[in-house]
């Protein structure tokens, strides 16, 4: 079973079992504009909660984006480095950023879930 | 004042629309004590002056130098002359070029986007790489910008710089990087191109710097260091204060190198006492994002008609802060046109005959200066400059020269005073702009000099 | 409505279509006559290129009119008004073209003996009293190459002084509102960056800075006047502040245009700010530079100081340092170098010729006109667009998007509709404090009839904005050799460089 939790800094994270699914939000798409570059790690390296994890682009605009978690990058999503657009047409879907294992699922408590994070983003407008 | 169009009434219908007294006023902001109210009292300088009397107190400080417009000169260590064409500096003046800005609105800077575009595109063929940016300040901070992105790339510290290398190219670098966390050794002069690379690569080099015409004027092949600077991982970059030489000789790219960086001064502008000049940076295409400086790019417009932008911009200052893969903004845009403009002119043709003739002119007045009682070439190879050996100081030579109204050559010792063995070599430059007349009078001076 | 006329060349009347270089090629064309070579005896050791290169070959009068029609696309200051705010976009007089073009001055080489460039060093040291005289500043290196390099000079010779003095600090403190360059290179100079948030009058947060101000804290970098083109009206207190923690002041010069001859910088208690002589000195921008950013320091930072530098020796001649070593010898500790060769000398005589024209009086007003100019702006565009802070503004004038609200037009669709207007657009979405900035900095070089004719236009454009007219401005600008262009397709599939076609 798969259990969907979000960061403040506008990632999302697909947790099933001790596997991981990373990206960035719909919202924070939408705040970048059209995405032309995507930077994701390579298999087997190590992430740590809050620090900087992958890289995305638009044309005015970079942001890092963030391990959520600890754990260990199983795969960068290629799709993605080929094809930035599908950061913007399929934020949660295709346009995931990586898959990881967990170091340690504790970390999961400080998340949000779904309705905790429509309310941050209703919050700021 | 001729600056100046607001007069007196101006001045008062607008103080008028603000709602103020005096000009004084809009400067409140100011601290009172450190406020100036009379520039008269504040600053010993002179008050404003016509065209005329600048003319003649600049004219009046040129004067009393002595310009290779009058005097033979073979003057060369990193600096070159050579003829520019008229329609140059015609072109450049244009005030369409001259005036812009840095084209950040791209439907009204199409023109300096286009020529950068091209400017690019000269840049990557005649060095053999892949893709260049839209320049640098010059030489010299191109190359420090080249060991900062090989040390990006490779995630290493180590930057090991060639005797090869000019030495406000090593010095710049090792500036440069000073307070980061990457670390430059630079070897010894390298008179001979005799040093040995090879032996120095390890597993923590991030990349090795060499040049080519090398600062003595030596020619090497570097294929197989660059085979094995990549064996360790690192990168090779290659410098060249003489972009004309890679109209005669192979291409860094073709030896295998990573990162071209030049001075392309030579190319553009006279001189010009060593500044503006402008710096080329060239790559291959997998590095590109790492590159610093600005890149032009094509695309489309609404209308789909082709046209140009700056792109990849995420990696630059204004966006990035401080992840920027450098601080560079202003960079050397009208000069690196005048670069490009003048190789437009020679075009393929142009650009290998006038190598072609530089070289030619210089062999020919290697051979006649070694036959000189007591010189010898030191240069076994060389493109358009070469290094000789003195049975002088090469600095009291020069002198004795420059008193004769001949710029004989740059002496080692300006940049190495503290290598005793290298305070009788003399850097020669002969180029298109010294006519046979000129060699032989360097010849009949230096012979009468060191008899 | 129609985007744009069609004719059949695509051509339309002066706006001549320009292909590439690379697309007028024919072998055998060529722009520069040389003479034959005589067979000779190479000394490539072998070295000797093979295959072509690939450039084009083009005749001279092609060459001429390709780069006639190119400049014809683009806008320049001797167009038109070119208000791009934090840019100082003043007039370039052709005077200084000429000066720099002397044989004297352009046709010697920086490695000739001293002996034969005393005039040229002369120069030098004359541009640097003009700029210690203005700025009450002890010392200047004039080597960096523009104001970022510049800014790298002054931070190095804080991180040197600070070593020199055996402290290690960590920290350099910018305000939010800072250039892109004040954090980028902090970075490069080993430090990390922290930002100081404005007040609501849109200056730094006094007692933010002092409550961040400590021993970890090297420096303070502010731009005076400020991005939002604000005085900091507490600057001498903030400096007091931070010498206070032992830290240095960096002042970032890109404004200095608005206070030449109005203040002396060294009175603010400043350590180091950065000149741009092709903004405040009226040396020409060329589409991207060259530029010259000489960096007067304090007392504190002047030994650390670059080489090279021009010394008055007892003789009355000039003697240029170049070597680490003789400047050490001497007792001053440069950091090092920045740049090849001696800086930007091309660059420092038209400056000169420039101070030289002007005077004192004439920089003492120039000044005053770049404010009053506009103040003007900002009194006559408030009622219609919505200015982010009050006046009196120094040499620009910063409004915000509020007035576009809820019209369906951006400050980027504004800013393409002043371009059909005739009109440079101003800077936009700079500084990012405020929202949808537009950033407006006319200079001295405006007469009011310029100024006004550009005040009509972008009240008119407001007008229509407010009324509903959204559609024209988005589709903005209609009579440039380009329209909008798409600069997500540059980015994703970046194409740099020409490339011949595949047959």
């Amino acid at each position: 079973m798969t259990t969907l939790y979000y960061t403040e800094d506008h990632e999302w994270i697909a947790v099933d079992g001790d596997v991981a699914t990373v990206g960035i939000t719909a919202y924070a798409a939408g705040q970048l504009g059209d995405v032309v570059f995507v930077e994701v790690p390579d298999d087997g390296k190590s992430v740590s909660k809050g620090k900087e994890a992958a890289v995305v682009e638009s044309v005015k605009a970079a942001s890092d984006v963030y391990a959520p978690v600890s754990g260990t990058v199983i795969e960068g999503n290629q799709a993605l480095v080929d094809n930035p657009a599908l950061v913007n047409e399929a934020p949660e879907g295709d346009g995931w950023f990586f898959r990881m294992t967990l170091s340690d699922i504790g970390e999961l408590s400080g998340l949000m879930d779904k309705t905790a994070y429509e309310a941050l983003i209703a919050a700021a407008g | 004042m001729r600056y100046l169009p607001l007069t007196a009434d101006d001045r008062r219908a607008m103080l008028a629309a603000i709602g103020v007294e005096t000009v004084e006023d809009l400067f409140r902001d100011l601290p009172a004590s450190a406020r100036i109210q009379d520039p008269a009292a504040a600053f010993d300088l002179p008050d404003h002056q016509g065209e005329w009397e600048i003319e003649q107190a600049l004219s009046a400080l040129a004067g009393q130098n002595l310009s290779a417009a009058t005097a033979p000169s073979f003057l060369g260590a990193g600096a070159y002359r050579h003829h520019t064409p008229a329609s140059l500096d015609y072109l450049i003046q244009r005030g369409e070029f001259l005036t812009a800005y840095t084209p950040y609105q791209p439907e009204v800077s199409q023109g300096t986007l286009q020529a950068l575009f091209e400017f690019q595109t000269q840049v990557a063929m005649i060095t053999g790489m892949e893709v260049a940016n839209a320049s640098m300040y010059d030489g010299a901070t191109a190359c420090a910008e080249a060991a900062a992105m090989a040390c990006r790339v490779t995630k290493r510290k180590k930057v090991l710089v060639s005797g090869s290398v000019h030495p406000h190219f090593a010095e710049t670098t090792s500036t440069f990087l000073r307070y980061t966390d990457c670390e430059v050794e630079v070897l010894s002069p390298d008179v001979f191109g005799l040093e040995d690379l090879l032996g120095r690569l390890d597993d923590d080099l991030a990349c090795v710097i060499v040049q080519t015409p090398g600062f003595f004027g030596s020619l090497k092949d570097y294929t197989t260091l660059a085979e094995a600077a990549h064996e360790y991982g690192a990168l090779l970059v290659v410098a060249t204060t003489e972009p004309l030489s890679l109209g005669l000789v192979t291409s860094p790219g073709e030896m295998g190198a990573d990162i071209v960086v030049a001075e392309g001064q030579s190319l553009a502008t006279p001189p010009g006492f060593g500044g503006p000049g402008v710096g080329l940076f060239a790559t291959r295409s997998k590095y590109v994002r790492q590159m610093p400086g600005r890149l032009c790019g094509e695309t489309v417009d609404v209308d789909g008609r082709r046209g140009w932008v700056l792109t990849l911009s995420t990696r630059e200052q204004h966006i990035r802060r401080e992840k920027a893969t450098s601080n560079i903004c202003t960079n050397s845009g009208l000069i690196a046109l005048a670069f490009t403009i003048h190789m437009t002119l020679l075009g393929e043709a142009g650009f290998t005959g006038l190598a072609e003739l530089n070289h030619a002119r210089a062999c020919a007045a290697a051979d006649a200066l070694g036959k000189v009682k007591g010189v010898r070439v030191l240069s076994q190879t060389f493109f358009n400059e070469f290094a000789l050996s003195l049975p002088k100081p090469a600095e009291q030579v020069v002198e004795a020269l420059a008193a004769r109204g001949i710029l004989g050559g740059v002496p080692a010792s300006r940049f190495f005073p503290t290598y005793p063995e290298l305070a009788e070599v003399l850097l020669v430059t002969v180029t298109e702009m010294n006519s046979d007349e000129q060699v032989a009078a360097l010849v009949a001076a230096l012979t009468e000099i060191l008899a | 409505m129609s985007t744009s006329v069609t004719t059949l060349t695509g051509n339309r009347g002066l706006q001549v279509e320009e292909k590439l270089i690379f697309e007028q090629d024919q072998p055998g064309r060529t722009a520069v006559d040389l003479p034959a070579v005589e067979p000779y005896l190479d000394r490539l050791g072998g070295l000797r290129r093979r295959g072509a290169i690939g450039l084009p070959g083009l005749s001279e009068p092609q060459v001429v009119r390709h780069y006639t029609r190119l400049s014809q696309k683009n806008y320049g200051i001797d167009t038109g008004f070119y208000p791009l705010g934090s840019c100082t976009m003043k007039h370039n007089p052709r005077l200084n073209e000429k000066m720099a073009r002397l044989p004297g001055l352009a046709d010697i080489h920086p490695f000739q003996p001293e002996s034969t460039v005393q005039g040229a060093l002369k120069l030098m040291h004359q541009l640097a009293h003009w700029l210690k005289t203005l700025t009450g500043m002890p010392a200047v290196a004039l080597s960096p190459a523009a104001g970022a390099h510049g800014e790298l000079c002054g931070v190095m010779a804080i991180r040197a002084a600070l070593e020199a003095r055996g402290e290690t600090r960590t920290k350099v403190l910018c305000p939010e509102s800072a250039h892109g360059t004040n954090p980028a290179t902090a970075a490069l100079v080993g430090f990390e960056v922290e930002s100081i948030p404005a007040t609501a009058d849109g200056r730094v947060d006094m007692a933010a800075l002092k409550a961040r101000l400590g021993p970890d804290v090297a420096a303070f970098m502010v731009t005076n006047p400020n991005t939002c083109g604000l005085f900091e009206r507490d600057i001498i207190e903030i400096s007091q502040a931070v010498h206070d923690a032992g830290a240095y002041v960096y002042m970032d010069g890109a404004n200095y245009n608005a206070i030449v001859g109005r203040v002396r910088v060294a009175d603010l208690g400043v350590d180091a700010m950065h000149i741009n002589l092709h903004k405040t000195f009226s040396t020409p921008h060329g589409g991207g530079g060259p530029g010259s950013g000489p960096t007067v320091l304090s007392a504190a930072l002047a030994p650390y100081a670059p080489v090279p530098y021009v010394v008055e020796q007892a003789d009355g001649s000039f003697h240029l340092v170049e070597q680490v070593l003789e400047a050490t010898a001497s007792g001053q500790q440069p950091f090092g170098r920045m740049k090849g060769y001696h800086g930007q000398f091309g660059v420092f005589v038209r400056a000169l010729s420039y101070m030289m024209a002007m005077g004192r009086d004439g920089l003492f007003q120039a000044s005053g006109d770049a404010v009053l100019n506009a103040n003007y702006l900002l009194a006559r565009l408030s009622a219609a667009l919505s200015p982010s802070f009050d006046g009196p503004v120094m040499h620009e004038a910063l409004f915000d998007d509020r007035f576009l609200k809820d019209t369906g037009v951006t400050t980027l669709d504004f800013a393409k509709a002043m371009i059909d207007e005739g009109f440079h657009p101003m800077t936009m979405y700079f500084p990012l404090v405020v929202h949808g900035a537009l950033l407006m900095e006319p200079t001295e070089t405006e007469s009011r009839e310029s100024l006004d004719a550009f005040i009509e236009a972008v009240l008119g454009l407001a007008e229509r904005a407010k009324a509903g007219d959204a559609e024209a401005f988005q589709q903005a600008p209609r009579l440039t050799p380009r329209r909008r262009l798409d600069e997500t397709a540059a980015a994703r599939r970046p194409v740099l460089r020409w490339t011949p076609s595949v047959e």
